[in-house]
This record gives C-alpha cells, structure tokens and sequence, in this order.
C-alpha cells in the first residue's frame, strides 16, 4: 500500500467513524432529548408511556398522602398551570416537601399520572432545576 | 497580612508568566542562547509563587481568617481541621488558585526535568505552558479573586455544604486537577512541537509520562468520585451522566486515546499528526470540563458557582486556547513528516481503531453533555438529555471497543496474519462463548446489556493475560505488565457493573423495631433508633442486624440521617458492609405517625469490582510508568543538573 493512500484510508476510516458516531448520536437524541417535562410540558406533548422521563415541577401544597404501606407517597407536581399525580415507592430525599421544587424520574402512566422510581430534590436551599426555574418565571409573569 | 501575601505572590507569578512568554518568544524566533536560557529559571519561580499563594490561602482556611470573604463564605470554626484543609479548594476560587498552582509547579517540574526535548522546542512548550497560565491568572485576578477581605469580618463563618463534608471528596478535586494539567502540560508540548515542526518520536517520550501521569490520576478520581456519589447520595447508583461527571470523564477518553496513541509515536514513529490533534483536543477537554463545572451553567451537585461573569471569561479562554491551537495545527500540520506506514491488521491498526471508538464514544458524550446547553441559547428551550441517551448511543461502542482491546495486544507491530492473530485469540473467544453459555443457564431472563457485559469481561479478562503467554514472567518489562493489569482491571470493572445492574435485589419496607426482612441472601432486622451528636451535626442512628440465611454470622450495620445546622442540611448517611461477593447497603428515612421506620436495603452483588477494577486500571498505569522512568535512566545518559 501506498503511504498516500493508507493516509487517505485512515482519513477516511476517521470520517465513517465520526459520521457514525453523530448518526448514533442523532438518532438518540431525537428519542432522548425531550428528556425532561414540565407538567405544561407533558399535557400538550402527549408523552409517550412506558419512557424513562424526568417530572419537574413543584410539589403542590397539602397533596402529598402516605399509603398505609409507610413506603408509598402520592403528590401532585405542579407548574401553576398544569397538575400530574405521582406515585412514588421509596424514601423521599430529606428536602422533599410541599411548595418546594421537585425533579421526578419515571414513567408515565396511560392515564396520564405518573409513576416515579426516583426523586431528586434540590440539594440545599439554592437549588432549583433551571428548567423548573424557567418555567415557574414564566407562568409567574403570565399572572401578572 | 497573609492574605495580601498571598495575593501579591499571585501577582509576580502573574508577571513572571507574562515574562516567561514573551522572553520564550523572542528566544525561539532569535534562537539568541541567553534569552532561551532565561526561561527555564523564570518557569521555576513562577511555579514556587503559585505555591506560596495557595498556601497562604490553605492557612488562611486552616486559622479561619473570617475577614477574608471566601473564608468566610466556605469555613466555620466548628469544622473538623481536614474539612477546614480541604474546604480550601471545596469552592470556586479556591479550586480554581488549585488549578494554576498545579500549572505553575507542573512548568516548573517540566523546566527542572526535562532533559531529552531539543532546546528550542522546550522553550516553546515552556512559553505555551506561560500562555495558559496567563489566562487563568488573568481570571483569577480579575474575576475571583480568593484573598478578597470582606469588613467587617463576621463572627462564624458559613460552613461547607455537609454533602462535601467527605474524606472523600477532599482529594478527589485534587486528583481530577492533577490530571486536567497534566493534559494542559501535553497540550503545551504539542503547541511546542508544532512552532519548531520538531514532532516525532523524542517529543512523543517527552510527552508521555505526563499523559500517563494525568490518566493515573483522572482514572483514580473518576473511580473514587464515582465511589463517593455511591455511598454519599445514598441512591446507591455509581454513574448518573451527571454534566460534571461528563466532564472528568470526557478528558479521560480523549486521554486515554492519546496515551494509546503516543505509544505508536514513540516507539513506531507513526501517527505524528493525529496524536497532536488528541493532545490538543485532550486538554480542550479539560477545558470544557472546567468551564462546565466553574461556569455556573450547570446545576449539578457539584457545581457552587452561578455567575454567568465567570462563564464568559472561562468561554474566551476556551475559545482562545482551543481555537490558537487548532489553528496552528491547521497551518503546520502539512509540514508534519510522514509517519511509518503499517499495515491494516497490525497493533497499529488495532490502536487507530481504538482511538477512533474512543473519540466516537467522546464525541457522543460531548454531543450529549453540551446539546441542552446549545440548545437553550439558540431556541431558548431549556431541556435536558438523561441516561437512556448514554446509555443507548455510547454502550454499543464500549463493547466493539472492549473487544478490540482484547485482540490488539496479542498482534505485532507493523503488520500480521489475520488468521495467526485469530488463533492466539481462539481460547479467550472459547471461554466468552462458554460464559455466554453458563449465564444463560444460570440466570435466565437477564437482560442483553448486562449479559454481553458479563461475556465480554470473561473473554477480556482472559486475553488481556495473553500478551504474558509463553514469556518469562520475571523478565517482562514493567510496562507490559502495566498494560496487562490495566486491560484485566477494564474487564474486573465490566464484570462488577453487569454483575450490578443484572442481580441487584432491593427491599423497601416501613418496619417496626425488632421486625425482620428479606434482602437477597440477607435477613435483615431493625434493632433500634438512637439520636447521636457528631462533631457538627446531629443524627438519628439506627442499628440493623443482618444474617446471612437464618444462622449466619450477625453483621451489625448503622445508617444515619444527619442534621447540620451552618448551612441547614439533612443528609443520608448510608450503611455499606462489604462482603467477599458483594455488598449489603442500607439506608433508613423517616419516622411515620405509626413508629415505622422507613428502610431501604440493597444486595448487590460484586458491586465492589466497578471500583477493585477502576484501581487496577491506575495501578497499572502506575506500572507502566514506573517502568519507563526505569528504562529511560538506565539508557540514557547521566543528566547535567542546572
């Protein structure tokens, strides 16, 4: 082989590897992408079930009611706008409370609530899910 | 006084890079031999000024100087002394006056050490070394300045945030910066090569063991910061695509592919141009990982600063940095000599392919970790891209990449047999496809990840052995058995994060004292809920009794929830024991109205490998490194220290 053109094989190995790569890449994304959902989100996008998601929002107050279980919770997440139940098994984070900002990981369900297997709340009083933040603003300036 | 110390020595460290540069440049232009010799001593300086800066600022922390403002921000009297140590890089000014020392001292290091590279050439590494360091005193001193006073000084400071508070997690920062620089240091070497088109096999040596130096360390702070994530957060994960863990993990890639690459140069003289390109697009990811996580982008666990000033500034430099570089690639590349040619089926050709799947795979995490952030910028849509994008675009790359890894080391350089390399792989092969066979058997149902996981860690565990096949075990070269123990820790790793996600069993129960449960081989029982004082926080402990089967040996375990007072947290203090075949971890939550306890409990199986295998990973890097330090004094000549 020629040094010309194994430089150009290489080359051309690198571009196929590239190109494959971003395709892989792409097509993820176009499934993955809209990977997290306000509650606004979801009820005009009509996500589909069974997705591995991320719920964010605020935790609606007086919604959260323990099962007899003791490990069950249900809360209402909500933007201002629009409400999703949620159903969570497991040991809520210690800053999980009522009109503080939630992010849930889970699926939704075909009625329309949804089933979380994770919660992540915010990790000190700073946090807040920039896009929670962003949409809470919005929804507040709407009011006004 | 020790803080305007402090600040001052910054200053001159400052200058003295500015001086380091320009005197580098006019020496390399002129070729005038006292201006090429001034540069050395000026680069060693400037790293001892960087030290004393950032140990004025380490006492500053260590005494609690509350009148200076980060002190006062980050510190607290009542801290024990390790967290008042190590909360001095626990924040953004402090980490990033960490990140110049490290550049400072590693210019120095490289100054005093480096013997072999052509003089000019390491003076122009020397002034791309200054260069990078301007920028970032540049943003230390104008954007974050960490000696700033703050009047009047308060009575108590604020505290560190109790998830930092972590033995942990006070070198693992440290760790992850050791590496970043040492790329940058890379980085400086390539810019150095391309200004005297001096690349080739010296400059790939010179370069070498700070490649292999940063990928120790960015393997071990992966590994331990994935370990710290584990059992700190108390979800009992190891690996959440989190942005920031994107960011140590993308310079690990691309330095992983440079390491394996720079071997071709320095020891076959081939793929000059491209392991130029990796060393430069290394360090730009490191670059991007600090501008991820000291921008203030991101909102992530470990992210502190939200100051979109500071993201600016880090953007330009990336954007200087990057852009100069790529640049002066585009201009010199032509000029770069042919490499030596080999063949398709060769180690070289195993090691582009290598090198390609692994900047595939960088490529799809970069994609993945910046396309939220592009994206908000350019619609304004603010969303976010989770693991099932990772998992699904990088995993089937990981394993075509697993199994090139466990066919390259057995073939030859230059050029092989197809069908010879075929057979010198046929009993690792063999035992993957018998290993498909028993977990099939075994554990029937699992899942299709977690099971090519499982047959791939076999058949690479086994032939990353092959290369000490038939060769005297004694008289291998340090560096063979580096790469040996790295290949067998990638398949341990493989097989512990299989074993993990296919046979972990999970128990959620409110329980009531003295009521028992199942957890996979485990009984475990709730013995009792005591509070208890730490030494700046309070806890509610509960102790747990766990049996394996109904007589087995009872393991006391204590999970914990912790209450900190400055800044008010609550954190979950999981219980981990370790077992030879895996590991029992516990967590317990809240009290309900009934006197139920809420416990979570998980067995999981070989876990502890992810983490066994992430240390033998580094281990034989160190290796690796240590023999070729060794082969370097025997075979060269006695250095003429300055």
């Amino acid at each position: 082989m020629k040094a010309k053109n194994q430089r150009l094989i290489l080359a051309g190995l690198a571009i196929v590897a590239i190109i494959g790569a971003a395709l892989l890449a792409m097509s993820a994304l176009k499934d993955q992408a809209a990977y997290f959902y306000t509650p606004t989100d979801a009820k005009r996008d009509h996500v589909e079930t069974g997705r591995a998601v991320r719920l964010g929002g605020m935790v609606q107050g007086g919604s959260i009611k323990r099962e007899a279980d003791g490990v069950t919770i249900r809360f209402i997440v909500t933007d201002n706008v629009e409400t999703i139940p949620v159903t969570f098994k497991g040991i809520v984070p210690d800053l999980f409370k009522e009109n503080s900002g939630v992010v849930a990981e889970g699926k939704f369900q075909p009625d329309g609530s949804f089933v979380a297997d994770n919660i992540l709340a915010k990790h000190d009083e700073r946090y807040m899910p920039p896009q929670v933040a962003g949409e809470m603003h919005k929804t507040e300036s709407l009011k006004k | 006084m020790i803080a305007e110390g402090g600040l001052a020595a910054l200053w001159l460290a400052a200058a003295l890079a500015a001086l380091q540069l320009v005197l580098g440049i006019m020496g390399v232009r002129s070729g005038r031999t006292d201006l090429l010799a001034a540069v050395r001593p000026v680069a060693v300086v400037q790293g001892v000024l960087t030290l004393i800066a950032f140990v004025a600022l380490i006492w500053l922390f260590v005494t609690v100087d509350l009148s200076v403002a980060l002190v006062a921000a980050n510190d607290a009297s009542t801290k024990p002394l390790l967290y008042k140590f190590a909360g001095t890089w626990g924040n953004h000014e402090g980490s990033m006056l960490m990140w110049v020392t490290i550049l400072g001292v590693a210019g120095g290091a490289v100054a005093i050490l480096e013997r072999r590279l052509n003089e000019r050439t390491l003076i122009a590494t020397l002034a791309a070394q200054a260069a990078i360091g301007l920028g970032f005193y540049a943003f230390l001193l104008f954007a974050s300045n960490p000696f700033a006073r703050l009047n009047p000084a308060p009575v108590e400071g604020q505290g560190l945030n109790p998830l930092l508070q972590d033995p942990g997690l006070a070198f693992h920062p440290p760790t992850l910066y050791l590496g970043y620089v040492g790329l940058s240091v890379a980085f400086s070497f390539a810019v150095g090569a391309l200004v005297t088109r001096d690349v080739g096999a010296a400059f790939a040596r010179a370069m070498r063991p700070w490649v292999l130096g940063a990928w120790i360390l960015l393997t071990l702070g992966i590994t331990a910061g994935s370990y710290w994530a584990y059992y700190e957060l108390g979800w009992g994960g190891w690996w959440f695509w989190d942005p920031v863990e994107n960011a140590s993990l993308m310079p690990w890639l691309a330095a992983t592919a440079l390491l394996h690459s720079v071997t071709v140069l320095a020891t076959r003289e081939g793929l000059r141009a491209w392991t130029v390109m990796l060393a430069v697009v290394a360090f730009s990811m490191s670059m991007v990982g600090t501008f991820l996580v000291r921008s203030g982008i991101l909102t992530s666990v470990h992210a502190f600063a939200v100051d979109p000033k500071r993201g600016t500034f880090i953007l330009a430099l990336l954007a200087i940095y990057i852009g100069g570089a790529l640049a002066l690639f585009g201009l010199r590349v032509g000029t770069v000599r042919e490499g030596s040619r080999f063949d398709a089926v060769s180690r070289e050709g195993s090691l582009v392919i290598n090198n390609l799947l692994l900047s595939a795979i960088l490529g799809i995490v970069l994609v993945g970790t910046l396309y939220p952030l592009i994206a908000e910028s350019v619609t304004g849509e603010k969303l976010s891209v989770g693991p099932p994008y990772f998992n699904s675009a990088a995993g089937p790359l990981a394993l075509i990449l697993v199994a090139v890894m466990a066919a390259g080391p057995v073939m030859r350089w230059r050029r092989d047999d197809l069908k010879a390399v075929a057979r010198r792989i046929a009993l690792p092969v063999l035992v993957a496809a018998l290993a498909l066979l028993a977990v099939i058997l075994l554990a029937p149902g699992i899942r299709i990840l977690p099971l090519l996981g499982l047959v791939a860690a076999a058949g690479v565990g086994l032939a990353s052995l092959a290369p000490l096949w038939k060769r005297n075990l004694r008289r291998t070269p340090l560096f063979i058995w580096g790469m040996v123990i790295s290949h067998l820790g990638i398949a341990v790793s493989m097989a512990g994060m299989a074993a993990e996600s296919a046979f972990t069993r999970e128990t959620l129960v409110a329980t009531q004292v003295g009521a028992t449960h199942k957890v996979g081989p485990y009984i475990v029982r709730l013995d009792d809920v005591q509070p208890i004082a730490g030494p700046n926080y309070t806890a509610i402990e509960a102790t747990i009794t766990a049996r394996r089967g109904e007589g087995g040996e009872p393991m006391i375990l204590k999970p914990e929830t912790r209450s900190f007072p400055s800044p008010q947290t609550e954190t979950n203090e999981a219980a981990i024991k370790t077992v030879l075949d895996g590991q029992l971890y516990i967590v317990v939550g809240k009290p309900d109205d009934q006197g139920r306890w809420q416990l979570r409990a998980w067995w999981k199986p070989f876990v502890t490998f992810i983490w066994l295998g992430g240390a033998l990973v580094a281990f034989g890097g160190f290796l690796a490194m240590v023999g070729r330090i060794r082969r370097e004094i025997r075979h060269a000549p006695p250095p003429e220290f300055i």
